[in-house]
């Protein structure tokens, strides 16, 4: 009975344990608490393995290297307070409640994913913490900043995106580049419908015709039947509104195909490092959702990010997740406390030197991002933006290598 | 014809998925929802096999088959045994095992992502086209294909042809009588769990030729084990395997003729339509 017993405990404690896992533990005052929450399993945890949780790391390392944040009253080390989500956005907002309750943390970073981070912007705006939000894409921007005064966008619209594509296949059709016939797929889940419902009538305006146009599920296995179909078709140009497993099928499956469309674009992930690596030089030229401006500060962002956490950054989220730290950094060191009605004010009466350029969000939502990248050697060059003066000339599609 | 080519490929490719499980359910009788884990965890291994190697991702079935043959059988004596010896029933047995393995899979999640981390793992083999009838298909798909009837052959084979084979189909039939001719029951089930668990590593290792996987996907191969499983009659693995095949090429069919976005509401209302009309499954038999 007794064996029996401190089993039952010990299991309550290793699940307690695993509950929050504290990246650096320090009973020191002085070191400033930083919530994180996100999902580290469940469908959305690869993506958060990429963009979400080594950003944050890096950003604590780095931080806590150069000395702690510089306040009024000497510098303080920072320390993050991790929870898992699970993919599930009940558990998002019990881990925030806890994380300002019970850890009682001077700062609670942005969560994973658009429907997450409306999930918990009341709690956020409760507590008055300022929600900087990068993996959050809406086009309801402007009636939430209405009703939630701390809310920040650091992020386009799902129009800008599903915009940005076309405009670059119509210019190449205008050049008489391409045709004007398009093959248009989606995946039947959120942020895949939203893109092709705002996509359509843009295409339509845009003069193409719409050779083909299909969703197909969530974790499709097969995705043949979908690109046999899309090719049969004929199209001048192929447009995937799609997620992370689908945007590496259809891609593998264009290629055995031979789908040799001039412009070929996929959605999200196609800015993930893994892509390339899965398919070289066959990646050449695909047009996908992101991209990034190849400088100097990218580069060392880069090198720096794969060094302190031993993963590869993305093209699209991961540096402007970076310089929303660096805008949430110079907010908190400009207040020179860890006020946070006065962060959200400096946020909303400052700009910023980041990584990706001088940022302004003074109207809690971000005035420039870019829209589309295409792989080109080895880097997913930005081709077109809002905001940004210089994107890389967009190149066509000549085979999969 | 393309359609029929691609509902097989697709039809191997489930297969693979759901046999490992039908040798754990049908014959072993353990409910095991650590299925799909099982699976992930052949699939990494063999991203990093071939990663590191850059050998065919064939050679990691050398190491990952009896790897996972060890790990299940480990499994089975440490956390079933105790459930079967306390089991007054077979219903009860189930719901024990259901909730232990349910928690299995939570440990190999964290397991996986410790070991492997988070991200989408992939990784480009065999990915050209390979020409039949004229139409291309991915050589990869093909190549697991052959790898699912290879298996599918020797299993069956196997099962009806060898005496242990026959021990196991004694058990799936009646456990307590097959203990009455001295076939050691715990060991045939564990052999069968541990075999189950060694097929579905290796379905993970040709599946890991073109899915994408990270560490928390096992639960929907898990689900579509089990709705192949189910489908296709618990105590025959031939019915597995049928199923597979139909529910592959209904899926093409319909992706192709209809639309694309009904595929899962084709596979659900198939599983509905030989659910109501045969209940125990295509080659299942009729309880008494």
């Amino acid at each position: 009975m007794r064996r029996r017993e401190l089993l039952k405990y010990g299991a309550a404690t290793t699940v307690a344990a695993s509950f929050g896992q504290r990246i650096a533990r320090a009973a020191d005052p002085s070191v400033i608490k930083f919530g994180v929450v996100g999902p580290k399993t469940g469908p959305l945890a690869p993506g958060a393995a990429v963009t979400h949780f080594p950003n944050f790391k890096l950003w604590a390392y780095e931080i806590n290297q150069r000395g702690g944040l510089k306040l009024k009253d000497g510098m303080h080390k920072v320390e993050l307070i991790e929870y898992d989500d699970r993919t599930q956005p009940p558990e998002t907002i019990k881990a925030v409640e806890r994380l300002a309750t019970v850890d009682k943390v001077d700062f609670i970073m942005p969560v994973y994913a658009t429907g997450f981070n409306l999930a918990v912007a009341p709690i956020y705006a409760k507590y008055n913490y300022p929600l900087v939000t990068q993996a959050c894409v809406t086009d309801q921007m402007d009636q939430l900043i209405k009703r939630y005064p701390n809310i920040f966008f650091v992020q386009g619209s799902t129009t800008s995106f599903a915009q940005a594509a076309i405009d670059i296949l119509k210019k190449l059709k205008d050049d008489k580049q391409i045709g004007n016939k398009v093959a248009v797929v989606n995946v039947a889940d959120d942020f895949g419908i939203e893109l092709a419902n705002a996509g359509r009538p843009i295409f339509k305006k845009a003069g193409f015709d719409i050779v083909y146009d299909k969703s197909y599920p969530l974790g499709t296995q097969d995705l043949a039947p979908v690109v046999k179909a899309a090719k049969a078709a004929n199209p001048d140009a192929f447009v995937a509104w799609s997620y992370p497993p689908d945007t590496f099928g259809l891609a593998e499956q264009a290629k055995i195909e031979g789908l040799n469309v001039k412009a070929y674009y996929s959605a999200v992930a196609t800015a993930f490092p893994g892509f390339y690596q899965k398919f070289g030089p066959a990646a050449e030229n695909v047009l996908g959702a992101g991209g990034i401006k190849d400088t100097p500060e990218i580069r060392a962002y880069y090198k720096a990010h794969k060094e302190a956490t031993g993963v590869d950054a993305d093209y699209w989220g991961s540096p402007f997740y970076y310089s929303l730290l660096q805008m949430i950094t110079q907010s908190i060191e400009g207040v020179g406390s860890m006020d946070l009605k006065a962060i959200t004010a400096y946020l909303k009466s400052h700009t910023f030197k980041t990584i990706v350029g001088e940022l302004d969000i003074r109207n809690q939502k971000l005035d420039k991002f870019y829209t589309v990248g295409q792989w080109q050697n080895g880097f997913f060059n930005a081709v077109a933006g809002v905001g940004f003066t210089d994107y890389s000339p967009v190149k066509l599609k000549t085979s999969w290598g | 014809m393309d359609i029929i080519i691609i509902g097989l490929l697709l039809g191997a490719t489930y297969a693979l998925m759901a046999m490992g499980l039908q040798l754990q359910y049908g014959v072993a009788r353990i409910m095991n929802l650590a299925n799909g884990e099982m699976l992930i965890a052949g699939a990494f291994g063999t991203f990093w096999f071939y990663t590191a190697s850059n050998a065919s991702p064939f050679y990691a079935l050398i190491g990952v088959i009896p790897l996972a043959f060890a790990v299940n059988w480990a499994i089975y004596r440490v956390l079933i045994v105790p459930l079967v010896r306390r089991a007054r029933n077979q219903g009860q047995l189930e719901v024990d095992c259901i909730l232990a393995t349910f928690g299995l899979s939570f440990i190999l999640v964290g397991i996986l992502l410790a070991v492997f981390g988070g991200e989408y793992l992939s990784y480009s083999y065999l990915a050209r086209p390979i020409f039949i009838l004229g139409e291309p298909y991915g050589l990869n798909r093909v190549a697991a294909f052959i790898g699912s009837l290879v298996l599918c052959l020797g299993l069956y084979l196997w099962l009806h042809r060898t005496r242990p084979g026959l021990a196991l189909r004694a058990v799936s039939v009646n456990p307590a009588a097959a203990g009455l001719v001295s076939i050691n029951v715990t060991r045939a089930s564990a052999l069968a769990f541990a075999l189950g668990g060694a097929v579905t590593a290796a379905g993970g290792v040709l599946l890991s030729m073109f899915l994408t996987f990270d560490a928390s996907l096992g639960v929907v191969f898990t689900l579509k084990a089990l709705i192949i499983v189910i489908l296709g009659g618990v105590s025959d693995i031939r019915g597995a395997i049928l199923a597979a095949f139909i529910l592959g090429l209904a899926e093409t069919t319909v992706a192709s003729l209809v639309d694309p976005g009904l595929t899962l509401a084709a596979a659900y209302l198939l599983f509905m339509a030989i659910l109501l009309v045969r209940p125990e499954g295509l080659l299942g038999r009729r309880s008494s």
